[in-house]
Parts: C-alpha cells; structure tokens; sequence
C-alpha cells in the first residue's frame, strides 16, 4: 500500500499540512481529510464543476486534480470568500437575486465567478456565460446566477 | 481506483527511466489519466509527476518564425497567447473551444494530444472491447453515434483531440525523448490508424516523452479558421470539428490549402482531396462546396452517425471561405 504523504499547502491564506494517500483527489481531501465540506461532490468526472476551487488564483476542477499536487500551492475553497461575517459581493447577490435553489452548484458558481471579477470586474454577459460553461446548475436555469455576477461586478466596481 | 504512488522525477531523463520501467505512467494535467484510474481502466503503480521537472511549461517564438509549445503548457495558456491568437487562430481557437474553464486550467497540450478516445465501450470498466486487448469492436452492432465515419475499422473511435485537427493543418511536429534519444516527428504521422495496431492511437513507445509541439511559420498570406459542431452551446465534445488554413491573395485564388477534420476518424483526418480541390481555385461559396463536397466523399458511416456527414461538408464549407476572410452566415 502506498504510504500517505504530507503535504504542506496554503488554504484560504493560512498554511495548511495535511497527510493524504497518493490516490486522493484535492476534493477528498478538503472534504474528508479537513473537514472543508463547502467545495461538494456532483460527477467527480470534470463535468459538473461543483467541485469547483481556484489553484493560484485559477479555477480548476478539484475532483481532477489529486490532493499531493496542492504542494506549495494557493489554494482558495468557497470557505475563504466571506470576511469574517462579511459576505464577498457574489454571495450577496445570490442571496438577493435567488440565484439558488438546491444550492450543489452553488460554491462551484461562486468560485469561477469570483476569479472572472477578480481578473474582469467588468465583464459583458457573453464573457460572464463563458466564464461560467463549466458550472451546471439543475434548478435556477442559469439567468439569475448571471445576473447576480453582473450584480456584484457593480458592487465591486463601486468600492 | 488501484493504490498508487506519486513519483516526482529530478530531471527529463529520470523521468524517461522511471517510465520505462513497469507500470509507470506520466501524469501531466491528469484530466483523463485520473478518470482512467477511477474507471479502472487503467492501473499503474506509480505516476510520474512531469511537472516536476520544471521545464516543458513556455510557449517560444523560434529563430525561423515559428513556435514551440512545451508539452505542459495549459490549454487555457494556448487560448489565451497572443503570438497563437494572432498567427495561428486555430490552434488559438481549438483550445479556447474545448472542454470547460476549470478543464483547461489543467488540461495541458500534451496531455490533450495524448488523452485516451471517448468511446462508452472502451470507457465502461467491464467491456473488454478490441482496444482493450479483447476480441471484439462493439460500435458497428452497437451504439455508435459518435463514432468514425472515415478511417475506422476495426475500431471506429474518433480522436478526442481539439488541438490535433488544428495542430496538423499548420503542420506541426512532435519531440520526444525516451530511452533510445530524441526523436522528432511530424504530428501527421505521429497518430496511427485502428488497422495497424487497435490498441493504440499513435506511436510513442513505452518510457517516451512528449516535450514539446513545433509549428513551422505559416506561409505569407495564409490565414486559418477552426469551427466546431457540438449538441450543447456551454461547453461539449465536439461531433465534428475543421481547421482550415487557406493561402490566398487580394483576388482570393488559392496558393495552397489545409484542411483537417477532427472526430470523424480515428486520427485527425486530412482531406487531400478538399486540399486538391481548392489549390488554384477562385476562393467563393461553390468551390468551398465542392471542396466539402470531396473531402466527404469517402466517408463510411455506421449505423447511427451518418449525421456527421451533413454537418462535416457545412463545417468545411463555412472554415474554407473563413480561413479565406469571407464570412458566412
Ligand atoms: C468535462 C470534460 C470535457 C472535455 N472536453 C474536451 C473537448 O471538447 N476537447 C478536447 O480536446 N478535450 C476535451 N476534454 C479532454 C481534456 O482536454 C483532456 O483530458 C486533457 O487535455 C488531458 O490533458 P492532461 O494534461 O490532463 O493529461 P493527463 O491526463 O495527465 O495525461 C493523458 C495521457 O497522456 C499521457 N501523457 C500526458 N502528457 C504526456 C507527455 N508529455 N509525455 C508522455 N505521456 C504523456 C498520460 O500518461 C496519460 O496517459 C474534456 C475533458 C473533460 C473532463
Ligand atoms: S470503437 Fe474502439 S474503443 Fe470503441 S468498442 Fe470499438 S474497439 Fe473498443
Ligand atoms: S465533481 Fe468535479 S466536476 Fe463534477
Ligand atoms: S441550485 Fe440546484 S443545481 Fe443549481
């Protein structure tokens, strides 16, 4: 049996070690191993992206990516967005705008939104649905959650 | 999903001895190589970290005008690189088209060329079809909607690539290393058909590694286009993509012309004749006609695929007179 490794990471701006086997994706080993059960589990296959958590910054599907390669890297999982009980803009807007439902596809939205404002905080609707193709959502029909981006990009322009 | 190490090798040649011992696989992105491993189709016992290395990650402009694309560079680097975006559109525009944002984070160039075909039978961990070692292709009595309208038998896989067709219209080449040295090869002749061997869709020979892409300079006045088919808009497999690149001047006659469809056939598939057709011709709506018209002639559909047919000659039709600075409706 391959033995587990410890891996020396950063999460959400704190620097995190975490023992994980070789096999296990980043996703089980936020869930399971550190109990940060915000990033959730729909296909583990890449198409969903509930999974959904930014690795230096970027958006990646993290039932993709095993959990030894979170080494050296910054990670950032929907548990880090809010400011204490502040929330970030995009969870606001969702909130406001019933941008949510079920709410499994949720974090996964609030994560590839926030890298696209974080790059584009002005960004048209045609670039918000390209942003986004990698998130499925079964419930809201997808306008409200562009619209609460566009909702928050304003907020953040404005500050 | 067996238990696995991950082995992070110093350097190139560590990482071409460790593959070539058994078992070993190269772990780049990992997109498919983990859905391979979850499906257990695929069962290594120990993965090589390529990214260890540290190199294989640049895009570089060459002396004679052309590009290098390390193998590990990002899909979402390639559609965002402004040197590809501006000489090579439909390299540029293959990657921006596959897969999803959070996909092309990880998914890099070398990975994408190599992935494994998408064919349910060969992704269903219990069937033991031809490309798995068995003794039977279960598309042509089977659910084959997907498949190979040119090119198969006695699999009929398509090629999942989206950055092959555009790669080999700009006549890109291939550097490995492995056990015996480096070696180049044109991409063209890299990918290999189910006739010579099932199993396989190219040539790399065990403990090889793919290092880099090289696309030569594009000819003065040649310009391309890439177009894709798919069933849903957000993002989706293609099922049939073209990359075009036409060579034309003012009065648009045709110097020269490539013209490459993607998940038709097991190999991205090179259409001579549309290429034949449209060399010396006046670019205009019924010579990218009869040039779709060709370059389909051959096809061979199955059961359930005759569809990509249709779709195939507009696809070609619409890149043609694209790559030509004519627009379409
Ligand atoms: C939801 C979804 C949708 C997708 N849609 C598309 C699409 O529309 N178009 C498209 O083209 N692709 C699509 N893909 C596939 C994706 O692009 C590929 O899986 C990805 O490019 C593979 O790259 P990787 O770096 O992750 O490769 P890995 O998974 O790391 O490797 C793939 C294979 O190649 C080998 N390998 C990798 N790099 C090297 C190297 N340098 N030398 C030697 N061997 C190597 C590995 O051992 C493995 O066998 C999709 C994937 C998903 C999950
Ligand atoms: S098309 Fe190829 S991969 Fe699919 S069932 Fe036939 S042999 Fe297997
Ligand atoms: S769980 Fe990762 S993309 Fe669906
Ligand atoms: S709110 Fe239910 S899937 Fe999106």
């Amino acid at each position: 049996m391959a033995k587990k490794q410890l891996v020396e990471t950063t999460i959400n701006g704190e620097p995190v070690e975490f023992l994980c086997e070789p096999r296990q994706s980043l996703l089980e080993s936020l869930r399971d191993i550190l109990g940060l059960t915000g990033s959730k589990e729909g296909c583990l296959t890449g198409d969903c992206g509930a999974c959904t958590v930014l690795v230096d910054d970027r958006p990646v599907c993290s039932c993709l990516m095993l959990g030894v390669e979170a080494r050296g890297k910054k990670i950032t999982t929907v548990e880090g967005l809010a400011e204490g009980t502040k929330l970030h803009p995009l969870q606001q807007k969702f909130l406001e705008d019933a941008s949510l439902q079920c709410g499994i596809c949720t974090p996964g939205f609030l994560m590839s939104a926030k890298s696209l404002l974080d790059r584009n905080p002005n960004p048209t609707e045609a670039e918000i649905r390209y942003a986004l193709a990698g998130n499925l959502c079964r419930c809201t029909g997808y306008d409200k959650i562009v619209r609460a981006v566009m909702d928050a990009a304003k907020v953040i322009q404005a500050r | 999903m067996n238990r696995f190490e991950v082995v992070t090798p110093r350097d190139l040649p560590n990482a071409v001895k460790l593959l070539s011992g058994r078992n070993h696989a190269a772990l780049a992105g990992g997109v498919d190589l983990l859905d391979l491993l979850k499906q257990n189709i695929v069962a290594p016992q120990s993965l090589v970290n390529l990214k260890g290395v540290g190199a294989m990650d640049a895009i570089e402009t060459d002396e004679s005008g052309g590009v290098r694309i390390g193998a590990l560079v990002k899909l979402s680097e390639v559609a965002a690189n402004p040197t590809l975006r501006e000489r090579y559109g439909a390299v540029a525009e293959a990657a921006a088209q596959a897969a999803t944002p959070q996909v092309r984070n990880l998914a890099t160039v070398g990975g994408n060329l190599l992935q494994r075909p998408r064919c349910w039978y060969f992704r269903h961990p219990d069937v033991n079809c031809l490309k798995k070692g068995g003794d039977r292709c279960y598309a042509p009595g089977g659910l084959n909607r997907y498949h190979a309208i040119l090119g198969g038998g006695p699999s009929f896989i398509v090629h999942p690539s989206n950055l092959a067709p555009a790669l080999v219209a700009f006549a890109a080449s291939v550097k490995l290393i492995g056990p015996g040295g480096e070696r180049t090869l044109e991409l063209e002749r890299f990918f290999t058909l189910p006739r010579i061997d099932p199993t396989r869709e190219n040539v790399l020979d065990t403990g090889e590694v793919l290092i880099e892409v090289m696309i030569p300079a594009p000819a003065p006045g040649a310009a391309s286009a890439y177009l894709e088919a798919r069933e849903k808009q957000s993002f989706d497999w293609p099922l049939v993509s073209v990359a075009a690149i036409v060579v034309s001047d003012d009065t648009h006659l045709i110097r020269d012309a490539r013209v490459v469809m993607g998940a038709v056939a097991p190999i991205p598939w090179r259409s001579h004749e549309a290429e034949t057709a449209l060399r010396g011709a006046r670019l205009d709506s019924s010579a990218a006609a009869r040039a779709a018209e060709v370059a389909l002639k051959p096809a061979a559909p199955l059961s359930d695929n005759g569809y990509k047919v249709p779709i195939a000659k507009a696809l070609v039709r619409r890149a043609v007179l694209r790559a030509g600075g004519i627009e379409t409706a």
